[in-house]
């Protein structure tokens, strides 16, 4: 029977670049100044790593395919690399192919790496790509504001709300992460910004707007992994492991079925009760103490926050307006700024997640540092990604929290 | 589109047309052109007859005629069958080249009568900004299905003659966009007051008819000429439709198969239509309207009155290729067709068929080895379902401002299929705040993308408000 990833694997070190529009950077500058934090936090020689695993999503953009391009940057000493991509959940598939290796014993420290340069398209947004020879040629060349946009319509129509109520809640949200933000000197937009300000801005797709849509930024991030015990001989004294790595990809029922009704992401909700179960963990709400969440959209946020089990179902406007998820709320999400202000350079973001529960949960998250409910720091943090679209996607959860001594 | 506001957009450059601004001419959406215009002509031609009749005939033959059909050499015919959902088997005749096209495909089919015949004539012709084309053209198709006496059919055809003469009142030369047209005068004076009598007179004589029993005279001329054309027949008592043109305007090669629509729409049972078709020579039917004229079914007035206004000249001019907008980096996007691709997923793309599975009854698009319905899961149990001819329900939507579309927001959403399964669609003819959740649509075949790397359309299905 297995037993699951629970404080098998440690995190002993994690890097993140600046995010933004890093014109003068390339991906190889990004994984660079990622890793030299890293190495830098876990106290280590570069020759000790065994494995590592490269996540990068638009390829095509930037680093080309495989994994050299983070062993040729890097200069890694010929160890076994690996390139994974699983849409927006491509940082955690890093994070979880070197938590893997760890945990089954195939080498005592790993490597994983996100990265992902998007400012070299020439233009706005995300890059054009293709959704697959025969996709192509029927499925409409939507947007992901488009693809997101449409739970908003689904979920008003469904709870009963008109789109202004609902808006108004979306917009508390995206505020909610600009003024996170502020206080996060690597973060891509840092500004504060209105509820009135982002009911106002340019509209994007139906019912979002601009400042309803995260930023479009590039990146890298990066954490080492190893067992509690070659990090204890670091001399490492707190630690922050690996409580639970799950995933739930789509099987095609949304894109294909008449059982889903648009108004939430059917994995989310998969992912999240095996990783509570994975950690042990058996009231979300009462345990958690921060979460970062594939904020990709406004409204995204929002239904994630009830797939999570964090809200009721429908009830999610009304506990991000009470301020549940503000930064002196009950369950502060993005207190980083989240995917809406750090940045989203796809193939870090899940890597940038965990970067940020790291931080908090050592207390070294500088002005942003979070108390936690015993007022002595956060002990368990949650990561969740959703690569792709509500439609059909990928959802990623992970729980790290502080090993006990 | 109203012609007073291609006159108003226009005027500085040629206001002598101002008389001619009145009415409105149809013209396509951007996904319009004369092959989808057929599919759709056709689609409510077989409903209307499967309708009318148990035992509707069913095709065996199918002719396209038009000038402007999208291919010069692709089987336009054969898409237009396979998005009919019509047997590989039935024959497929392509005519082009002449206005005539239209009632020349029906004298064809009449002469051939051994299986039921499908004629679409379907024109969407290009004209030129400030031309007295730009105002007197219309986009239109009209279907026709024909096929052995039955007690349901509108009409019977008594007799059909036709006449070639190199009568050059207007061209367009292989490969170019506009008609170079010559003064309608010399046309009228020379061509059509000469050669439509001498084969008028000809039909009625092939039939044992006089003038004087003649209801109807559907002719392809302006509504002067087509008087003058009248008088000089001895068909000056003749009823004369003139709400195709001032509606629709001239759509070429349909516009005599629209005439002899609306002259079947206003006949009593017995009444005798002429119907006239010109271009380098005249083609001549003459009809008798049979009792399924009383079917009360009104296709030409349905269609005319189910319009959208479009606004914008300058949209149009887009649309159809004549205003090169620019619409950002987002529109270069690589729309190449995997044509393997599409060959084997044809019955999908072209027809619309998904799957159902014969052990849990979930409908699919597409059709897949393994159903989707999370209950089921069985492998190789789904047989193909055809989805045009369904209904759909819109349960989540957007209007979406980022994406490249020719008549931005692109506008989709998933649309559940009332006999269940879900597809992420694109919806057409529909403008922003105008859609809502729980929507009821149709299905229309459409222009999905235009690979102008390569020059060459690719089609699909797309939802539209019922």
């Amino acid at each position: 029977m297995a037993s699951g990833i629970k404080d098998k694997v440690v995190i002993a070190g994690m890097g993140c670049s600046r995010f933004g529009e890093r014109w003068s950077c390339g991906p190889d500058d990004l994984m660079v100044e990622a890793f030299e934090e890293a190495m830098t936090d876990a106290g280590l020689e570069r020759d000790r790593i065994e494995a590592a695993w490269l996540g990068v999503f638009f390829d095509e953009q930037s680093t080309g395919k495989s994994s050299l391009p983070m062993s040729m940057a890097l200069r890694l000493p010929n160890i076994p690399t690996t390139r994974v991509e699983n849409l927006c959940a491509t940082g955690t598939e890093a994070l979880r192919g070197a938590v893997y290796a760890v945990a089954a014993g195939a080498c005592d420290i790993a490597l994983a790496m996100g990265v992902e340069k998007l400012k070299d398209t020439g233009f706005g947004g995300l890059p054009e790509r293709t959704k697959g020879t025969f996709e192509d040629l029927y499925l409409p060349g939507s947007t992901a504001p488009g693809a997101f946009a449409q739970l908003a319509s689904a979920y008003a129509e469904r709870y009963g709300y008109s789109m202004p109520e609902l808006k108004r809640a979306m917009a508390h949200i995206s505020c909610k992460s600009h003024d996170n933000a502020a206080r996060n000197p690597k973060a891509h937009l840092r500004n504060r910004i209105t509820e009135q300000q982002v009911l106002d801005a340019p509209a994007i797709s139906y019912p979002l707007g601009v400042l309803d849509c995260c930023g479009v930024s590039d990146g890298a991030a990066c954490a080492i992994v190893m067992t509690p015990s070659m990090a204890r001989s670091l001399g490492k004294r707190d630690l922050v492991s690996v409580q639970a790595l799950q995933l739930a990809p789509s099987n095609g029922v949304e894109m294909g079925h008449q059982s889903w009704d648009g108004t939430h992401t059917l994995t989310t909700p998969l992912a999240a009760r095996r990783a509570y179960a994975e950690a042990g963990i058996h009231d979300p709400r009462g345990q958690i103490d921060l979460i970062e969440v594939h904020d990709c959209f406004s409204i995204t946020e929002l239904v994630l926050m009830e797939d999570l089990g964090f809200s009721d179902l429908g009830r999610a406007p009304h506990d991000v307006l009470d301020g549940r998820y503000d930064r002196d709320g009950a369950i502060p999400c993005q207190i980083d700024g989240g995917l809406k202000c750090f940045g989203h350079p796809i193939g870090a973001t899940g890597l940038r997640m965990a970067y940020e529960i790291y931080l908090q949960l050592l207390g070294r998250a500088g002005d942003r540092q979070l108390r936690g409910r015993s007022g002595q720091g956060p002990s368990i943090g949650l990561t969740h990604n959703l690569g792709g679209i509500p439609n059909r996607n990928i959802a990623s959860v992970s729980i790290l929290g502080l090993l006990a001594a | 589109m109203a012609r007073a506001a291609i006159f108003e957009a226009m005027a500085w450059a040629s206001p002598p047309t101002r008389a001619a601004a009145r009415g409105a001419r149809a013209i396509g959406n951007w996904d319009e052109d004369a092959l989808t215009m057929a599919v759709e002509a056709a689609r409510s031609c077989l409903e209307r007859a499967a309708g009318d009749a148990s035992d509707a005939q069913v095709p065996g033959s199918v002719l396209f005629c038009s000038t402007t059909a999208p291919f010069a050499d692709r089987d336009d015919a054969v898409v237009l069958c396979a998005a009919l959902d019509l047997a590989e088997h039935v024959e497929t005749l392509n005519l082009s080249s002449s206005l005539r096209a239209g009632t020349s495909g029906l004298i064809s089919a009449i002469r051939r009568a051994d299986v039921p015949a499908l004629v679409v004539a379907s024109d969407a012709r290009l004209t030129r900004a400030g031309s007295p084309q730009e105002l007197s053209y219309g986009d239109a198709a009209a279907a026709i299905l024909l096929g052995p006496p039955s007690p349901s059919a509108l009409a019977t055809v008594l007799a059909a003659r036709s006449l070639g003469s190199d009568f050059v009142d207007h061209y367009r030369m292989s490969g170019a966009d506009f008609d170079y047209a010559l003064e309608e005068r010399w046309t009228r004076d020379e061509s059509l007051t000469k050669l439509v009598p001498k084969v008028v007179a000809d039909l009625l004589a092939a039939a044992d008819r006089g003038t004087e029993a003649v209801r109807h005279f559907a002719v392809p001329a302006s509504a002067a000429a087509a008087k003058r054309i009248a008088d000089a027949c001895g068909l000056s008592a003749a009823r004369r439709d003139e709400s195709v043109l001032a509606e629709c305007g001239d759509a070429g090669s349909a516009l005599p198969l629209l005439m002899m629509t609306a002259a079947l729409e206003a006949a009593k049972p017995g009444e005798l239509i002429l119907v006239v078709g010109i271009g380098q020579g005249v083609d001549a039917l003459l009809l008798q309207a049979e009792a399924g004229v009383l079917n009360g079914r009104k296709a030409l007035a349905q269609t005319l009155a189910h319009k959208r206004d479009e606004p914008s000249y300058v949209r149009y001019l887009s649309h159809r290729g004549l205003l090169d907008v620019d619409f950002g980096m987002r529109a270069e996007r690589d729309q190449r067709t995997a044509h393997s691709v599409a060959y084997r997923k044809r019955d999908a793309l072209t027809g619309f068929k998904g799957g159902r599975c014969e052990r849990c009854g979930t409908v699919q698009f597409p059709q897949s080895r393994v159903c989707v319905n999370p209950d089921c899961r069985a492998t190789d149990t789904q047989r193909p379902y055809r989805l045009a001819d369904t209904r759909g329900r819109v349960k989540t939507f957007t209007e979406d401002w980022q994406a490249y579309a020719a008549r931005p927001p692109y506008v989709y959403g998933n649309i559940e299929f009332a006999e269940g399964g879900n597809l992420l669609m694109e919806i057409t003819d529909i403008d922003s705040g105008e859609l809502q959740v729980n929507d009821a649509v149709r299905f229309v075949f459409r222009v999905k993308d235009d690979d102008r790397a390569r020059g060459f359309r690719r089609y699909f299905w797309k939802a539209t408000k019922v």
